[in-house]
């Protein structure tokens, strides 16, 4: 187990890159904890595979320097940096029995055999794999395979790292849920530092303590799940995160306070004003407009009934956004007026998140 | 230890090429110089040998009569393939798959067993010594290896594209000639090529069928080796001829090699 | 997959092509059966003879020689072609020019008429003329395949080394490219050695084109014809006369109808139930 350092890493695919569009990261500094388990969650082509390849040493970055608990790494063999890696689809030895293949490692660093009958043992209790052991690996479905790829990173106890490539994309949609679980689980119970990089926000939200969310190359934001859905750093978190998005509205600062639609929006606290031509927006989840008498109006285009909740799709001023209305309440079609809650409404310049002005 | 393994394959690449040179080495001599010394390239340089093919119509006309059947037979084997094919890929009938194994397994006849009934069947249909005559028979192999490449193809292309065309009012053979054919080109071009070669090599059944008019080139240059006057420089330039299609084909389809034999069956 | 449907239409578009084939296959084969239970004395005049000439050709020292050598030829074939086509393919580039290059210049062979192949060999083994055979005369060995049987077998084994391992070599390589970077990766992370990464990741996953590759190599060795026909015509003596070649002496040659029937089928079901063999196997793997 270590804890992991990534410093001002910068990579290009192209031998000499010039533009920044050639970079396919741009500048990543990161520190994944001893024990943590992380998510790296972003759209395909954000850079996430070429992050993970660069810190298990597939893949060498242009700039920037890797460090396994200090000591740098970052120009070190996959198999000296002692990590697990398991990929999109199952990658196991199909002509070995289940058995072998989890004992492929440990027979390669010369282990005693009975130490690695044991840690064969462990393993295939952990991951539900003992019925199976002497079957040929060939013959299991793809999540079982998928097991034998975890079990054979789990097998070894000297792991720093341990790495899922997208895991669950060639898994049955009815068995992702179990198998996300187990992976909690078995973080639990193994403690091993664990990246899990993957594009759906619930296998990153439910997997991980902290998400770092990439987007075009950088990592936009670094938190719990919880700040990511409350407190977006950028455009992409809120738009991203959450289903629906969050609503982004271009609007107008006056005073350190945004205006849409000739109403000024109410925040926890006044932003230090901006006079710049840079795009201004206004971020509010769908959850948090409340339909409020007192508020402005906006035109119901379409309700989404989706059972324990609607999403009202509605329209101001040519911009559409999404309310979110629970169960239960009455939502006029004509003349709906709703106000934003100040606490979780954010202002956003060229998509990033303007803090609010301390207290005096 | 990289170093070894860049040496395999050149190794393998000077070995192939060794009796190819050796071959056009011996076109540009004269039987003199060859019967006479033992030379790396040639000492005294000469077109005769080429003269002579390109001029005296017993050698030339074997070039032309070996393309013409390879053409005819390459054709008749592709155009009678594809609607075959699409039949086994879109349909489900009576006795397909083993009328489909019992295509494949001609494939694997021996030659030599159908040698002498082709010569008398030939013969009593008049056909002996005619294009025609070798582009049939070459139909034996080469169109269940086109149809099992097609097939293979046209398995790759979706129902929907079919039924589409049926609702836009397509014909059966309109649509086929001006929407399916298209959409398997690379299949048509990988079958055309494989039926090209296979009928381009083989000798036995050519030269079977063959005595005077549609005689091919590899006919013609039997029969000089085996009579007297050992005329190598002539039978190498004749050799090197033969070569140029087959290096322009490869030269063509360079990009296709490796990725056709991916796709579809293989 | 496509969803097929019946439909017992579909006949007329096969039809071309059983017509064509038929023609080709059925006709002769009708030929061959007939004339392989039959005696004839000239003049088409014919005695039913049974099953004579079968019995006289499985148990003619003629046949079993042939067959021998052939067996001895196809496995010698396919020993060497098939481990040198796959370490070939092991060590060639994977993209780039150095890939094209390669496989262009290792197609070339396969483009080559069979008579020109067999010519060029003959031309290159001459004992002072060509490059090899004065290349090996002049280290000391005596070497002339136009007289002593080693020297015929030797030069004929090259030659098809020569003419097909560029097969095997393609296949493998397609085969090897089709394989995923990932599982070397995660051979990598195994730190597993360059041998195990070949007998646990590249070997299986070339099973299907190296079952493909056995089958056409294994069938188009053991119906040789063209090539040592022009370079040995069979010679010194019968040290090289292999199936094919005995049958096509006795067919065309000699003209003796029944026995060459009675072989020609006799050899046609050898390869036949082979094919069949090699297909059944093939088949199952793809199942699993």
């Amino acid at each position: 187990m270590a804890k992991v350092r990534l410093q001002q890493i910068r990579h290009s695919y192209n031998a000499d890159a010039g533009e920044k569009t050639e970079y396919a990261l741009q500048r990543i500094n990161q520190v994944w904890e001893d024990g943590g388990a992380y998510a790296l969650l972003g759209p395909s082509g954000c850079g996430k595979t070429t992050l993970l390849n660069i810190v298990s040493g597939l893949l060498h970055p242009t700039e920037g320097k890797v460090f396994f608990d200090n000591l740098d790494m970052t120009l070190t063999t996959p198999d000296q940096r002692n990590i697990a890696q398991i990929f999109q689809f199952p990658v196991v030895y199909d002509t070995m029995t289940v058995r072998d293949n989890l004992a492929f490692p440990l027979r390669n660093r010369k282990m005693e055999p009975f130490e690695i009958e044991e840690r064969v043992k462990t393993v295939a209790e952990m991951l539900d794999l003992t019925a199976l052991l002497d079957k040929r690996a060939s013959g299991l479905t793809a999540d079982g395979k998928q097991k034998i790829s975890l079990g054979r990173g789990l097998v070894r106890s000297d792991v720093n790292i341990m790495m899922f490539d997208e895991p669950l994309t060639v898994i049955d949609p009815h068995l992702k849920w179990q198998l996300r679980s187990e992976l909690k689980q078995l973080h639990r119970r193994v403690g091993f530092t664990m990246v899990y990089v993957t594009h759906d926000q619930t296998e990153a939200l439910t997997f991980a303590d902290k998400v770092a969310v990439m987007f075009e190359g950088e990592v936009v934001q670094f938190g719990t799940p919880e700040e990511l859905f409350l407190r977006p750093n950028h455009t992409f978190v809120g738009h991203f995160i959450g289903s629906p998005g969050m609503n982004l509205l271009p609007c107008e600062l006056d005073g350190g306070f945004p205006v849409f639609a000739g109403n000024r929006i109410k925040l926890a606290a006044p932003i230090t004003q901006i006079n710049t031509n840079k795009k201004i927006e206004l971020g509010v989840r769908p959850e948090f407009i409340k339909i409020d008498e007192n508020g402005f109006s906006i035109k119901v285009n379409r309700i989404d009934d989706v059972g324990r909740y609607r999403i009202v799709k509605a329209e101001c001023l040519g911009q559409n956004f999404n309310v979110y209305v629970p169960e239960g309440l009455e939502i006029p079609t004509e003349n709906l007026r709703v106000s934003f809650d100040p606490q979780h409404t954010h202002v956003y310049c060229d998509g990033w998140l303007q803090n609010e002005k301390e207290p005096a | 230890m990289k170093r070894i393994t860049w040496l395999v394959p050149t190794l393998y690449i000077i070995f192939l090429m060794l009796p190819i040179y050796w071959l056009i080495n011996m076109s540009f001599k004269t039987t003199n110089e060859i019967l006479g010394t033992f030379s790396l390239w040639p000492h005294n340089f000469t077109l005769d040998n080429y003269i002579k093919i390109f001029t005296d119509r017993t050698w030339y006309q074997g070039y032309i009569n070996s393309i013409c059947y390879v053409v005819l037979n390459t054709l008749i084997s592709v155009t009678a393939a594809l609607p075959a094919a699409y039949a086994f890929s879109r349909y489900k009938f009576l006795g397909d798959k083993h009328l489909f194994f019992w295509l494949l397994t001609n494939r694997m006849a021996p030659p030599a067993v159908f040698a002498l009934p082709f010569f008398q069947l030939y013969s009593a249909s008049g056909l002996f010594d005619t294009y025609l005559a070798v582009a049939l028979a070459h139909c034996l192999f080469n169109i269940p290896l086109a149809v099992w490449i097609l097939e293979g193809f046209m398995s790759g292309v979706p129902r929907e594209l079919d039924e589409t065309a049926y609702v836009d009012g397509y014909s059966f053979w309109r649509f086929f000639i001006k929407i399916f054919l298209p959409s398997i080109a690379a299949g048509i071009g990988v079958a055309a090529f494989f039926c090209f070669m296979f009928s381009w090599v083989e000798l036995l059944l050519a030269k079977t069928l063959t005595s005077v008019e549609a005689k091919p080139i590899a006919a013609t240059m039997t029969r000089t080796a085996s009579t007297a006057g050992y005329e190598l420089g002539l039978l190498s330039a004749a050799g090197t001829l033969t070569i140029i299609p087959g290096a322009f084909v490869i030269y063509f389809v360079r990009n296709y090699i490796a990725k056709g034999f991916a796709l579809g069956r293989v | 997959m496509i969803e097929r449907i019946h439909n017992q239409k579909a006949w007329f578009m096969v039809l071309p092509v059983i017509l064509l084939v038929a023609f080709n296959a059925v006709i002769p084969l009708m030929t061959v059966v007939n004339y392989s239970v039959q005696e004839t004395f000239g003049n088409n005049v014919f005695f039913w003879e049974g099953l004579k000439w079968y019995e006289q050709v499985l148990h003619s020292e003629r046949f079993h020689a042939s067959m021998t050598r052939q067996i001895i030829f196809t496995s010698i074939i396919l020993l060497i072609e098939i481990p040198l086509g796959i370490a070939i393919a092991l060590t060639m580039p994977r993209k780039g020019l150095g890939a094209t290059l390669c496989l262009v210049l290792m197609s070339l062979p396969l483009l080559i008429p069979w008579n020109v192949v067999g010519a060029m060999w003959n031309i290159f083994a001459l004992p002072e003329i060509g490059f090899l055979g004065h290349v090996v005369n002049s280290m000391g060995i005596d070497y002339n395949f136009t007289q002593q049987p080693i020297s015929a077998w030797v030069t004929i084994i090259a030659m098809d080394v020569w003419h097909w391992t560029s097969l095997v070599v393609l296949l493998s390589y397609a085969g090897l490219s089709a394989i995923p970077e990932a599982f070397y990766h995660a051979a990598q992370i195994d730190t597993a050695t360059k041998w195990q990464i070949f007998r646990y990741i590249q070997l299986p996953k070339m099973k299907h084109v190296l079952t493909i590759a056995i089958l056409l190599r294994f069938m188009d060795s053991f119906m040789i014809y063209t090539e040592p026909f022009v370079l040995t015509g069979g010679g010194p003596g019968n040290s090289t006369t292999f199936l094919s070649i005995d049958l096509v002496k006795i067919a065309l040659g000699q003209f003796d109808l029944g026995p060459a029937a009675a072989m020609s089928l006799i050899y046609f079901l050898i390869v036949l139930l082979l094919c069949w063999v090699f297909y059944t196997l093939m088949m199952r793997n793809e199942a699993r």
